[in-house]
């Protein structure tokens, strides 16, 4: 029995033990890492961090799921390179995020987490693969489904519960929620509420970055949704007037926001569904959208047909949201790259190629071509403009997760069993989060007044003529 | 019709969750169904729709019936033509509502949350509300109806909560309507629909199921800028709008067990507003309150207040009392200390007619 310890963390012990199946052919040099989490006090629960210098593993080159489509760029190649550790944090770090998003659902519905909640399962490997290109000194701004986004740059479990839940212990003090997520020195800019709003800031970003001159990008994430808003095209006209190394990346998950959405897939139609865009609508009106007429909808999602597959948004074919879906060709005179987003070494390859691109020549768009399997957020069943077969059929067919599980099977890094194991200590890791953040507490309600202004202005507590009350708050 | 109802008074009932019954005012014949907020601006919408065929609704999922169900069944009435979705922004969509006002139409362009008209405050109050004036009233678009949802709503959080009316209080040329009840909602909005003047109407998310009243069937007016008294009283005058309204009777109530007799006023348009009603008022009983819940800063009541000062100095027997959403953000998890609660209001009201 070898045992070979590899430093990855800090908190980390690990060793490496060869399979336990001796009837596979192990004939690379890596073998399947298994990892403890030292007992610190407090747990904090982070993504592993692929090792990527020591050259003591081999690397393995994997093919993209299919080919880049570049508007006004030669896109890059398919052929990714990664290394047995890589994928199998790749899977260690998606598994994590995606237990997390189903725990949040269940928090959800016994209405720990209050407000708004929009889950971002399905769409992992857009988080980790963008992490796997970049560094911390990079800057990432998302909209408000940034849970997952949020731990790929660093936050931890119990930061991520805590906000959820509005306590304390939470990475914007429990006076966000769910879609104001940030952390500072990590280079994430949150989780912003208002559609569209976190792109012209993401230039804004990447414009400091360039009279910083330390090869630093700002990556600026944003929904087919609020592709139509008319800040965006502003923001990109300045971007490539002043070559800001601003990368604008479109998770297209083709549901804006949950609205009636037209896939077109070869030659398959769907027709239209109701649909919510947000909590408060379905929190009253949960009753009707059962009433509301179904209309049936054929789909066949086939996984590699996605270059044909456009959101259409709002309607049937007469009508779309979007004139043109190709969202990635939207820039215009800004080059862009269709990447399928599902895939977590084409979207590492695409952010890889995006910096070097925008660090030399400006800003670049990316469209993600993803999927959620939740709804808009959590008043909205997912159900109702699309169907479970096609649901299902992404699952079966384009699951990040499944995809990297396959090929550290096929690569012989890891064994079933392996993968199991490191599921369930993702789990545990996840419950014992939750116990922590469930005992912190909320915030001090003095927080109300904190952080409107800097501290030295003062705050008028109450309307009440005969009872005005200035206090001075930070 | 409209007249007879205005002279009646109201008594809005509705359902127990969150609200007390409210006091015997006269009680109005019941020429209606038992409706609720959404259905009765559907009825509206429906009425207009109908009787002018250059109507048109449109705006951000409302072809399937609206996040709220306030546009269901137009789409299959009207057809697509008329009642339509537009993409996902706020500019674009007011902004060509304008345009299509500006042709003679009538644009009821809805604003999923008022949350989001900020994106398209610039048309409003450069485009909208400049219109008639700037072109020496040669083009207009007075057709143009704004219908947004607005207002707290227990868990709304930043945004989708707040109360932008004030605003567009500040633009000339603008009208700002917002009803308390479906009665009120189903007759103002018929009205601003059909005024030659833009208009933005707010409706109280809170009440879209909660406010539940009856509503006569057929297509009726409720004037606008007229502010109607509610409740008579003679120690204090109170006024709101919208669902503050259910709060401040429900404050009222608890100070007539003290003996503090409330007038109550609902505003129903903020600009421009009935000060003659608000004054009347005032002179008879020489105190002022006024609650909403937008933060205090610059929200309407600073003008209602100012505004009353001027004409009643001499009448008024205490300062006037505001009680209203604290000058924060509005807030994730703290949503009742921010809000104008009945206990903050009561307490304003005993303290001002002790004063």
């Amino acid at each position: 029995m070898v045992t070979t310890p590899v430093l990855l963390l800090p908190t980390t012990i690990v060793t490496i033990r060869p399979f336990a199946d001796s009837s596979l052919h192990s004939s690379m040099a890596a073998s399947a890492v298994v990892r403890r989490l030292s007992s610190a006090p407090l747990r904090d629960h982070r993504l592993l961090r692929p090792f990527s210098s020591t050259g003591s593993e081999s690397t393995i080159t994997v093919e993209t799921s299919v080919p880049f489509t570049g508007h006004k760029i030669n896109p890059p190649s398919r052929s990714v390179e990664t290394t047995p550790v890589e994928l199998l944090s790749f899977f260690r770090d998606m598994s994590l995020m995606r237990r997390m998003e189903i725990a949040a659902d269940s928090l959800y519905k016994s209405k720990l987490i209050r407000g708004f909640c929009h889950l971002y399962d399905g769409q992992e490997s857009i988080a980790i693969g963008l992490e796997a290109a970049i560094t911390k000194k990079d800057a990432i701004i998302t909209a408000y489904r940034d849970h997952c986004i949020c731990l790929g740059r660093g936050g931890t479990l119990v930061e991520s519960f805590a906000e959820l839940m509005g306590r304390r212990a939470g990475c914007s003090k429990g006076k966000g929620g769910s879609m104001h997520f940030y952390k500072k020195e990590s280079g994430f800019f949150g989780g912003h509420g208002i559609v569209g709003a976190q792109v012209p800031l993401g230039c804004g970003l990447a414009f400091a970055q360039k009279y910083l001159k330390e090869g630093t990008v700002s990556f600026a994430l944003y929904g087919d949704g609020a592709a139509n808003q008319g800040q965006l095209f502003e923001a990109l006209n300045i971007s490539a007037l002043w070559d800001l190394p601003a990368i604008l990346v479109c998770e297209n998950n083709h549901c804006e926001q949950g609205r009636i959405q037209d896939l077109n897939i070869e030659g398959a139609k769907t027709s239209v569904g109701p649909c919510f865009t947000s909590e408060l609508h379905a929190n009253l009106y949960s009753n009707y959208y059962i009433k509301l007429k179904r209309l049936s909808i054929r789909i066949a999602f086939l996984s590699h047909s996605w270059h044909s597959s456009y959101a259409d948004g709002m309607g049937t074919a007469e009508w779309r949201s979007s004139k043109s879906p190709a969202y990635y060709k939207r820039g215009d005179y800004v080059p862009g790259l269709k990447v399928d987003g599902m895939d977590v070494l084409a979207v590492k390859q695409a952010s890889k190629f995006a910096k070097e691109y925008a660090l030399k020549n400006g800003p670049i768009i990316l469209e993600m071509d993803t999927y959620r399997y939740h709804g808009h957020s959590m008043s909205d069943p997912g159900s109702t403009y699309r169907t479970r077969d096609e649901i299902s059929g992404v699952r079966q067919e384009r699951d990040p997760i499944e995809r990297i599980r396959k090929l550290l099977l096929s690569h012989e890094i890891a064994t079933v069993s392996d993968l199991k194991d490191i599921e369930k200590e993702v789990r545990r890791e996840v419950e014992e989060a939750i116990a922590q953040a469930k005992e912190n507490l909320m915030p001090d309600p003095s927080e109300l007044f904190t952080n409107v202004y800097v501290k030295g202005f003062g705050v008028e507590v109450s309307g009440n003529a005969s009872d005005v009350v200035k206090n001075e708050f930070s | 019709m409209a007249m007879a109802l205005r002279a009646l008074g109201r008594r809005i009932s509705h359902s127990d969750r969150f609200f007390s019954s409210l006091s015997e005012a006269a009680k109005p014949p019941s020429d209606g169904k038992l409706i609720n907020l959404f259905t009765a601006i559907n009825q509206a919408l429906h009425i207009a729709l109908d009787t002018d065929p250059r109507s048109y609704v449109f705006g951000e999922d409302v072809r399937f019936g609206g996040v709220f169900r306030c546009t269901t069944g137009l789409t299959d009435k009207f057809g697509r033509d008329r009642v339509f979705n537009t993409p996902l922004c706020e500019q674009g969509i007011i902004g060509f509502a304008i345009g299509l006002a500006a042709m003679g139409n009538r644009a009821i362009a809805e604003i999923q949350f008022a949350d989001y008209i900020y994106p398209a405050f610039d048309q409003i109050v450069n485009e909208a509300a400049k219109f008639r004036y700037r072109s020496g009233n040669e083009f207009n678009c007075g057709g143009l109806t704004v219908r947004s949802p607005y207002g707290a709503v227990g868990h709304g959080g930043h945004y989708h909560s707040q109360s932008p009316e004030s605003f567009f209080c500040h633009v000339p040329g603008l009208k700002v309507v917002i009803p308390r009840s479906p009665r009120q909602a189903k007759g103002l909005l018929l009205s601003c629909i059909r005024d030659p003047n833009p208009v933005i109407f707010f409706e109280p998310k809170l009440l879209y199921r909660l406010s539940v009243e009856e509503v006569p069937e057929d297509d009726y007016m409720l004037p606008l800028s007229e502010a109607e008294v509610i409740r008579q009283g003679s120690d204090i005058t109170l006024i709101g709008w919208g669902a503050q309204l259910s709060i401040l009777e429900q404050a009222c109530d608890a100070a007539a067990k003290e003996g503090i007799s409330c007038e109550l006023i609902d505003l129903k348009t903020l600009i421009p507003w009935d000060k003659e009603t608000v004054e009347s008022s005032v002179r008879k009983t020489g105190k002022l309150l006024i609650s909403h819940e937008a933060p205090v800063t610059g929200g309407f009541g600073a003008e209602i207040s100012a505004s009353i000062v001027e004409r009643c100095f001499l009448r008024l027997e205490a300062p006037i009392a505001r009680v209203c959403g604290l000058d924060t953000p509005f807030p994730l998890v703290y949503e009742q200390f921010y809000l104008p609660t009945m206990n903050k209001i009561l307490d304003a009201i005993k303290a001002t007619v002790k004063y």
